[in-house]
C-alpha cells in the first residue's frame, strides 16, 4: 500500500551529521537511541564516555524505558537481542553496550 | 468515553489510540493534532477502548475481538468518514474507513517489549524470571506487564497480532514527521512540530 513519502533525513543520517558526536557510525546511532529514549539535547549525550553509567545510574532508565530502548536497537542495528543476554552487565555503561551491538553486528 | 472535536462537520475523523504505555507517551500529540484538524474544519473522536484510560470495563476481560467490535461500534456512533490509528492501534482497523495508520506496529512488537520490561524489571529485584516463563503465565492465567493486567484471551490476541500490510489505509511513517518517536521518551513528552507535519499530512487527505 501507499506510504506517505519520508523525509530525505533519517534518524542515522541526522545523528551522523551531529558535529558533537564523533566516532563510528554504530557509535552515532546508538547516541541517537539514546537522546531520543533520554528526550535529552544532543550535547547530554554527546558528553557520554564509555564509562558513562547507564541502567542504575540514569534516573529516567526504569526497566520499561530500558525495555523500549533494546528494542529500539534491534530497530536501527537491525539485530536481535536475546533474553538471556540481556544483564547488568550489558546495560551497565555506555561502552558495554556499545561494544555488545558491535560484537552483534559483527557476527551478523 | 471519548475526546470529541464535534461540531456535525461533513468531515469526521475516528482515532483508534495507541495501546498501554504508548497511549500516555502520545495522548498529548494525539489531542493536539485533533485541535488542529477542529481549526481546519474537520471533528475527530479519541474513544477509549473498553478496559483503557476511564473505561469502568476490566481490561483483564479484553481481547482484540472485542477492541475490533467497539472500534467499529465508535465508527458508527460518530458517523466517521476517515480513521486514524496510532501505533499499535492499526491491529483494530476494520470497516474500510479509508484513512491512515500512523508509526503502525504489531501487537506481537508491543507484548515483546512488554515482556522484556518486566524481566529487566524483576532481574533488577533480585529475581530471574525466564520469558518463556512468563509467556505461559500470559497464555494461561494472564499476567500483569508495566501496570497493565492482561488476560490471557489478550495475551494470546497479542502474540498472534503481526502487523499485516493494509489495503485501505495509508502508512504514515515515522520520518515523515520529520523526529523521533514520542513513544520512545522515557517520560511522556510533546512536540508541537510533529503534531502540525501529521494534523498537515491529514488535513491535505480528508479534503475533498
Amino acid at each position: 500500500m501507499d506510504q506517505i513519502r519520508a523525509s530525505s533525513e533519517t534518524p542515522e543520517d541526522s545523528a551522523a551529521g551531529l558535529p558533537a558526536l564523533r566516532g563510528t557510525a554504530s557509535d552515532a546511532t546508538l547516541r541517537r537511541v539514546l537522546i531520543d529514549v533520554l528526550g535529552v539535547n544532543a550535547d547530554a549525550v554527546a558528553a557520554f564516555t564509555a564509562e558513562t553509567g547507564l541502567f542504575g545510574h540514569l534516573p529516567e532508565l526504569d526497566s520499561m524505558a530500558v525495555a523500549t530502548l533494546l528494542t529500539e536497537i534491534e530497530d536501527r542495528f537491525h539485530i536481535v537481542i536475546d533474553d538471556d543476554e540481556v544483564d547488568g552487565e550489558l546495560l551497565e555503561t555506555y561502552g558495554a553496550l556499545l561494544a555488545f551491538i558491535d560484537e552483534k553486528s559483527a557476527r551478523g | 468515553m471519548a475526546i470529541a472535536f464535534d461540531s456535525a462537520r461533513p468531515r469526521r475523523l475516528l482515532i483508534l489510540p495507541a495501546l498501554f504505555d504508548e497511549a500516555h507517551k502520545l495522548r498529548q500529540l494525539t489531542v493536539a493534532v485533533m485541535r488542529m484538524l477542529d481549526h481546519a474544519g474537520i471533528d475527530s473522536f479519541l474513544p477509549d477502548l473498553p478496559g483503557c484510560n476511564e473505561s469502568l470495563q476490566p481490561l483483564t476481560r479484553q481481547d482484540l475481538a472485542r477492541w475490533r467490535h467497539a472500534a467499529q461500534a465508535a465508527a458508527c456512533h460518530f458517523a466517521a468518514t476517515h480513521m486514524l490509528t496510532i501505533r499499535a492501534g492499526a491491529m483494530l482497523a476494520s470497516g474500510g474507513l479509508p484513512g491512515w495508520r500512523y508509526a503502525p506496529t504489531g501487537g506481537d512488537a508491543q507484548l515483546r517489549t512488554m515482556l522484556r520490561a518486566a524481566q529487566i524489571g524483576a532481574r533488577e529485584m533480585g529475581r530471574d524470571l525466564s520469558l518463556a516463563a512468563l509467556q505461559e503465565t500470559g497464555r494461561t492465567a494472564g499476567v500483569a506487564l508495566a501496570g497493565y493486567s492482561l488476560g490471557p484471551r489478550l495475551f494470546a490476541d497479542l502474540e498472534e497480532a503481526r502487523l499485516e500490510q493494509s489495503h485501505v489505509l495509508i502508512d504514515i511513517p515515522q520520518e515523515a514527521l520529520g523526529e523521533s518517536g514520542l513513544w520512545l521518551r522515557a517520560e511522556p513528552d510533546m512536540s508541537p512540530t510533529q503534531a502540525r507535519a501529521l494534523a498537515d499530512i491529514l488535513i491535505r487527505g480528508v479534503a475533498p
